[in-house]
């Protein structure tokens, strides 16, 4: 019976696998042949290498990976024990908070640099007493780290909530009956634990910050080696030649194709670390 | 991270591909509607126009519907330069309203905009800065103190490209400096893509000043900021051009829309938004 069984599946088995693999090519092209396109374009290109050391391009460049850096350390430093407090207390708001930090995901990047002009411009909310405190924001690399931070910063929280959720809470009770305070055991036991996830949402964020162009062009403006990182630069050039924009595309798609691809082969081998 | 089922997947492609399909039908049967039909024309009318033009065109799509029931007039606006690369790129237009001959003429040179093309408009330049004139700024002059916020367009934008031409004609004035361009140039913060992002830095007050048209102090601007006029000695004066593209897919449709812009009626509307007519 088991063998009429298996007769009668294996065509639609066969099937499946057809459609499956068709489903996976359509998708495969469909997201990959404009980045292969760009590259390509780029390469063919006799001028790729001076475009790229342009000084348009380098400036762009300095000044993505310098605010980036910020932005990511910035991240980082306040995201993660917010991360912290929303996975492991229960206070009344905390849903509330919670969908307020996924909030700069779904918006439109619009919403985001006008709502930091509305915040933190010159005639915005905190607009006077920043003047006062002698706090400039408009049209500074200020502004730009401050639309990284605000697009960039829930793709890290949220992994980071995610991993701490997922620790066993045995594993922290333990670690405070051997006398740890709960400082320790944030620092020794749920940080290490959590790693791959804090490590998963920091890519995610320092990638989406790389990228960030709506909410920067708003609340930034645009000037060469001040606010215009590689994006807006690209946005920028394209009204004057293609070259430039090619260029600065691809070390995009080649920096960021990279760091995720690292990143995946580095999270692999420390789950099969853990897993043995 | 949490994957869907693979049937959700299915289900999401099934849709996009079906819809790209109806997309497709679509775009098919559209492009096959113009046929001039006595002065009245019809069909889809797609205009690409300076951000300048933004108001006053409106106005002009709405005037030249009612005039042609059953034509419908798309209007796509942006900074002069980035229609221009729009259209190089293969973006579908009928008519090209640029705010100066160089976009023009490079639109012209790329072979998607026809050779022979109308100026419809003129236009000024002016000084705009926020109501209440925190910093002060009360004559051309006072652009060059250290510490001002100005806000340009781009030197590819139309307005920017005048802006600098101003800039310029005023430093070999012997009312301002030899240096008087240099540090004006010194403030400027940002390089804005087109006219009306330059008008907004100023109108939310980020900006103390900014350089752009007299037909963008609008009466939306007006309670929002204060202008400074630029003599006309100095004054750059735009010149506005048109053109139907070289392969319009409604001719008809794009040659009565050019003659409306230039027809009393579209000239008096230009006027009424504060740019210079060309027709008597």
């Amino acid at each position: 019976m088991s063998v009429s069984v298996r007769t009668q599946r294996s065509p639609r088995a066969a099937v499946e696998v057809a459609v499956t693999g068709i489903l996976v090519l359509t998708v495969v092209a469909f997201l990959g042949l404009p980045l292969v396109a760009i590259v390509e374009r780029a390469i063919s290109q006799t001028a790729l290498l001076d475009a790229i050391s342009s000084s348009d391009s380098t400036q762009a460049l300095r000044l993505s990976l310098q605010t980036t850096t910020i932005s990511l350390i910035l991240i980082l430093l306040f995201g993660t024990p917010v991360a912290y407090v929303l996975a492991r207390a229960r206070f009344p708001g905390r849903d509330v908070i919670d969908a307020l930090i996924d909030l700069p995901i779904v918006l439109p990047p619009a919403v985001g640099g006008l709502g930091l002009l509305m915040a933190f411009g010159r005639q915005g909310l905190l607009g006077e007493s920043l003047d006062d405190a002698g706090i400039e924001i408009a049209f500074t690399t200020t502004a730009v780290i401050l639309a990284q931070t605000f697009v960039a910063s829930p793709f890290y929280i949220r992994s980071a909530k995610a991993g701490f959720d997922s620790i066993d809470r045995d594993l922290e009770a333990v670690a405070s009956t051997l006398g740890s305070s709960r400082f320790e055991t944030f620092r020794r036991v749920a940080i290490p634990v959590a790693m791959p996830s804090l490590l998963a949402g920091a890519v995610m964020a320092w990638a989406r910050a790389l990228g960030e162009f709506g909410a920067t062009i708003m609340f930034a403006g645009s000037f060469a080696g001040r606010t215009q990182t590689v994006p807006l630069a690209i946005y920028r050039e394209l009204e004057t030649g293609l070259d430039v924009p090619l260029a600065l595309s691809t070390v995009l798609i080649v920096v960021s194709f990279g760091v995720l691809f690292v990143f995946r082969l580095l999270t692999r081998k420390a789950a099969t670390g853990w897993g043995s | 991270m949490i994957l869907p089922a693979p049937r959700a997947i299915l289900f999401i492609l099934c849709v996009l591909i079906a819809a790209g399909g109806l997309a497709a039908c679509d775009e098919s049967d559209g492009s096959s509607s113009s046929s001039p039909n006595g002065s009245a024309v019809d069909g889809d009318v797609v205009v690409f126009a300076a951000a300048s033009l933004t108001d006053a065109f409106a106005e002009i799509g709405e005037a030249f519907e009612a005039a042609n029931p059953d034509a419908n007039v798309t209007l796509n606006f942006g900074g002069s330069q980035e229609l221009r690369t729009q259209l190089g790129q293969g973006a579908r237009a009928d008519v090209f309203a640029s705010a100066n001959a160089t976009q023009m003429n490079l639109a012209v040179d790329a072979g998607v905009v026809d050779p022979a093309s109308d100026i419809f408009a003129g236009n000024r330049l002016v000084v705009i800065v926020p109501a209440g004139n925190a910093v002060g700024l009360e004559t051309l002059l006072d652009l060059a103190n250290d510490g001002i916020l100005l806000v340009l367009a781009n030197e590819d934008v139309p307005v920017g490209e005048y802006a600098r031409a101003f800039l310029e004609k005023a430093s070999n004035d012997p009312a301002f400096r030899p240096d008087y361009a240099d540090d004006v140039l010194a403030n400027l913060v940002s390089e804005e893509p087109n006219v009306r992002q330059v008008a907004a830095k100023v109108q939310l007050g980020e900006a103390d000043a900014g350089i752009v048209y007299s037909s963008d102090v609008t009466s939306d601007l007006t309670e929002d900021v204060e202008t400074i006029e630029i003599p006309d000695a100095l004054n750059e004066v735009a010149m506005y051009p048109i053109a139907l593209t070289s392969e319009p897919e409604n001719e008809a449709g794009a040659r009565a829309f050019v003659a409306f812009v230039l027809s009393a009626e579209g000239q008096a509307i230009l006027e009424s938004y504060g740019f210079l007519p060309v027709q008597p």
